[in-house]
């Protein structure tokens, strides 16, 4: 650990070097597309030499989960460390080198509540990107009110058989395993709910992928057919899964809302009048009056997201917050996306064309409506502000 | 640096917290003083008191009498401040014309400085020069004239103006109205001949006056910094001021918004708290995480002008225009979800405000600064 002034400016330095020697520079373009971002899993496929590379040198050096700790497959990096690499990646605008759901969720919640041997097993094939996991939650009748779920584990003695239906799964279809929300005491609606990990190629599971506004198909519908699922594989307790299930959000939230800066922090008006003026095109003054306010808020956002992070790592900031992160992120892109399509104007429109990347604006805009649904709907993250951050009565 | 306050920083927040809850109170200072119709707006022995807490020369260098202390510590006060309504000529005097002290001579800082750091004397900075907040043209001048100059023209709006023991004022000793150079800082002293004071009472209570300069003679030794090139300095002294006036603006929001969340617990309609209605607790929600986000921007922005960031200038843009925007959202909101209460003088969140307008404008407001953020991006 390397806390004081001038051990934080040697480990600047170090990474400084490192970056330089490990991420090409095709690693430091801006992310294009869904195959510019790896994903990692059994069926992985390396888009480049250089995203290989780049993973690669990430995984030897604990680089794709820095603040995990060593033995589970992380670098062991003080909060102090791991904001210098933060800062350092963003100066060269480094791509991660490894996504994953198993990042930003389910490792979180392992490191909280997994017995040691999950941790070595599920946290190390998570860092060297081996298993790609997606998220069972959302059911056709359960949405916001998450805790109503009905995919139901029976009892079967040294196993659970689990029968049921989930939807809005996440690359259900390009997925390893799933960690999931079951049912497995009807009688206790809180108190009655497993959080286990499966295979996703066991007997019994099947995906339907859903085609959405932006034409893409990300997500999908997952049906359970008499799965067996062995008893040791949950997390926490048996029936104390709800506990696990809203730590992870906690952290699903906080990925969504953008707080580790970033594309989604970033202020927009000057590139979108520059790109308008390179068509000859020019914004109407009171476009630019809005791109202003969106660049006020985005970069007041930017420092909310360094400030909550910091408090975070110290355990400073209301357990609550990420809630409010999520919010205001969301939100903020969202706004963000619209002004993308209006300085854009028509030429945002085109839906496939190559000038476009395929429609690369239009399909983004649509694509972020989804931001303050996913992981708990804006409506949602209010309720939870006013009643554990403001304590408002009966909310 | 993390972004929250230090443990030294902590305890300053403390005491301020203390200190202004308690001595510098919406009941002891904005109302009694408002209620005596009072020429200054301000007591003067809450001012002496901000000089043995050593709240009043916190900027000012340790070698000359002061803390030495920054814009973190400076916003921290200014934070309490705000909660408080506390009327005080901290800004004006503490803030914008102890950072102009930064560049002057030894003779002057050893004129004015030490009546700064114990609370005693009162300083105003005279810059715009209309209605509206407009540093970049400066039309009042200042001609040589002997070993001195005279000066020339009209300031408007000189918060505690009449007050001031001594006023730093703007003036172009070169170059056309709108010229960005040719800019002098002057020390002008309250006995200057030819300097007179039309005082105005503001919607907060505070007093300004719209000051004329009428070939007022002044030494050589009044200038502050440069001549010809006080931009530079002029440019810091606003910073400086914006990201103290945005923390007071986030001092006002969290008054405002603790009020009215605590309002919502209390007022029963249709057999209910209020504060069970989801279309007031959505609007709350919102209101806290608006305040949240323009309170990490005003301490970024604190930090970088006390690191010499070059992004700080950009910083104190985004802080103002946020702190603003923050603080608008707080007093309106806070309002409504009093009722009727909310609409009556004897209520404080009307106080409240009151004195988020008079911020807002101060140094310029949400629209000039968010204009001020494009300009410096590039478009
Ligand atoms: C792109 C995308 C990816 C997703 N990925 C996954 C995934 O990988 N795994 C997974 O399990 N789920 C996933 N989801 C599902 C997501 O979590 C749900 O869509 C979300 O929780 C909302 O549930 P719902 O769609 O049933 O809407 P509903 O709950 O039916 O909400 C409908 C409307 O009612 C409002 N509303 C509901 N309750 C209240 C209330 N109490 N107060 C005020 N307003 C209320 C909502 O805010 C919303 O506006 C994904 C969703 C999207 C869009």
């Amino acid at each position: 650990m390397a806390d004081s002034t001038a051990d934080l400016e040697t480990f600047r330095q170090e990474t400084r070097a490192w970056l330089d020697a490990n991420c090409p520079p095709e690693m430091r373009e801006p992310v294009r597309d869904e195959e510019d971002v790896f994903w990692g899993g059994r069926n992985a496929r390396f888009k480049s030499d250089a995203q290989r590379q780049w993973f690669e040198a990430s995984v030897a050096k604990g680089y794709t989960v820095p603040s995990w700790p060593k033995e589970y497959g992380g670098a062991g990096l003080s909060p102090a460390e791991a904001k210098v690499l933060r800062e350092e990646m963003a100066r060269i605008g480094a791509r991660p080198p490894l996504s994953s759901f198993g990042i930003w969720m389910l490792g979180p919640a392992l490191l909280h509540f997994g017995t040691e041997e999950q941790k070595r097993h599920y946290l190390n094939q998570i860092a060297r990107g081996e298993i790609r996991w997606c998220q069972g939650y959302s059911e056709p009748g359960s949405g916001s009110d998450l805790v109503s779920l009905q995919t139901y584990g029976e009892d079967a003695g040294d196993h659970w058989v689990v029968n049921g239906q989930k939807i809005w799964t996440s690359y259900a279809d390009q997925a390893d395993w799933i960690f999931c929300l079951v049912r497995t005491d009807k009688t206790n609606k809180y108190q009655g709910i497993t959080f286990m990990l499966f295979d996703m190629a066991s007997e019994g599971v099947s995906t339907k992928p859903i085609l959405l506004i932006s034409g893409n198909s990300p997500f999908c519908e997952t049906f359970f057919d008499n799965v067996k699922v062995p008893k040791d594989q949950f997390v926490g307790e048996v029936n104390r899964g709800w506990d696990v299930a809203k730590y992870l959000l906690g952290h699903e939230r906080e990925m969504i809302s953008g707080a580790g800066g970033g594309d989604r922090t970033a202020a927009i008006g000057a590139a979108l009048t520059r790109a308008a003026g390179k068509h000859g095109d020019t914004l109407d003054p009171v476009l630019r009056a809005e791109l202003a306010q969106f660049d006020v808020d985005a970069l007041a956002y930017a420092c909310m997201g360094e400030k909550f992070l910091d408090e975070a790592k110290v355990g400073k900031a209301h357990p609550a917050q990420p809630n409010m992160m999520k919010y205001a992120g969301t939100e903020l892109n969202k706004r963000r996306h619209e002004l993308f399509m209006a300085a854009g104007g028509s030429r945002a429109l085109e839906w496939d064309s190559e000038a476009t990347g395929g429609g690369k604006t239009a399909r983004g805009w649509l694509r972020t409506k989804a931001n303050s649904i996913e992981g708990g709907t804006s409506e949602v993250m209010l309720n939870v502000i006013a009643k554990r951050i403001l304590d408002l009565p009966g909310a | 640096m993390p972004l929250y306050h230090d443990d030294d920083q902590a305890m300053l927040a403390d005491t301020a917290r203390q200190f202004m809850a308690d001595e510098g109170s919406i009941k002891n200072q904005l109302r009694h003083w408002r209620d005596r119709e009072c020429k200054d707006g301000f007591g003067h022995g809450l001012w002496g008191q901000f000089g043995e807490m050593g709240f009043a020369g916190m900027l000012v260098d340790e070698a000359d009498g002061g803390l030495g202390m920054g814009h973190v510590e400076a916003g921290i006060v200014l934070e309490e401040i705000g909660r408080n309504l506390t009327p005080s000529p901290f800004l004006t005097s503490s803030v914008l014309a102890a950072t102009a002290f930064k560049d002057a001579s030894a003779e002057l800082r050893g004129r004015w400085l030490p009546g700064l750091v114990s609370g005693e004397k009162v300083y105003a900075v005279a810059l715009d020069e209309g209605a509206k907040h407009r540093p970049e043209r400066i039309t009042t001048r200042a001609e040589r004239s002997g070993n001195g100059f005279r000066l020339t023209g009209e300031k408007t709006f000189v918060l505690h103006g009449a007050s001031a023991d001594m006023i730093v004022v703007a003036a172009r000793t070169a170059g056309a109205d709108d010229d960005a150079e040719g800019i002098t800082l002057f020390a002008v002293p309250r006995d200057a001949s030819g300097m007179s004071h039309d005082a105005v009472r503001l919607v907060d209570s505070s007093m300004a006056t719209h000051t004329k300069f009428d070939g007022v003679e002044l030494d050589g030794d009044a200038v502050i910094g440069e001549v010809d090139g006080g931009r530079e300095l002029l440019g810091r002294m606003l910073d400086a001021g914006r990201c103290g006036a945005a923390a007071e603006s986030v001092g006002v929001s969290r008054g405002a918004m603790d009020m009215t969340v605590d309002y919502l617990k209390q007022r029963k309609q249709f057999g209910r708290l209020i504060g069970e209605f989801q279309a007031l607790q959505h609007r709350a929600a919102h209101l806290y995480s608006e305040v949240e986000i323009a309170r990490a921007a005003v301490i970024k922005a604190q930090q970088l002008l006390d690191g010499g960031s070059e992004n700080a200038s950009l910083m104190a843009s985004v802080a103002k225009a946020k702190a603003g925007k923050a603080a608008g959202l707080a007093v309106r909101e806070g309002v409504q979800m009093h009722g009727g209460i909310g609409m009556t003088d004897e209520y404080d969140i009307g106080l409240y405000m009151k004195r988020d307008r008079a911020l807002a404008e101060f140094l310029g407001d949400q629209y000039y600064h968010a204009n001020r953020v494009a300009e410096l991006s590039g478009y």
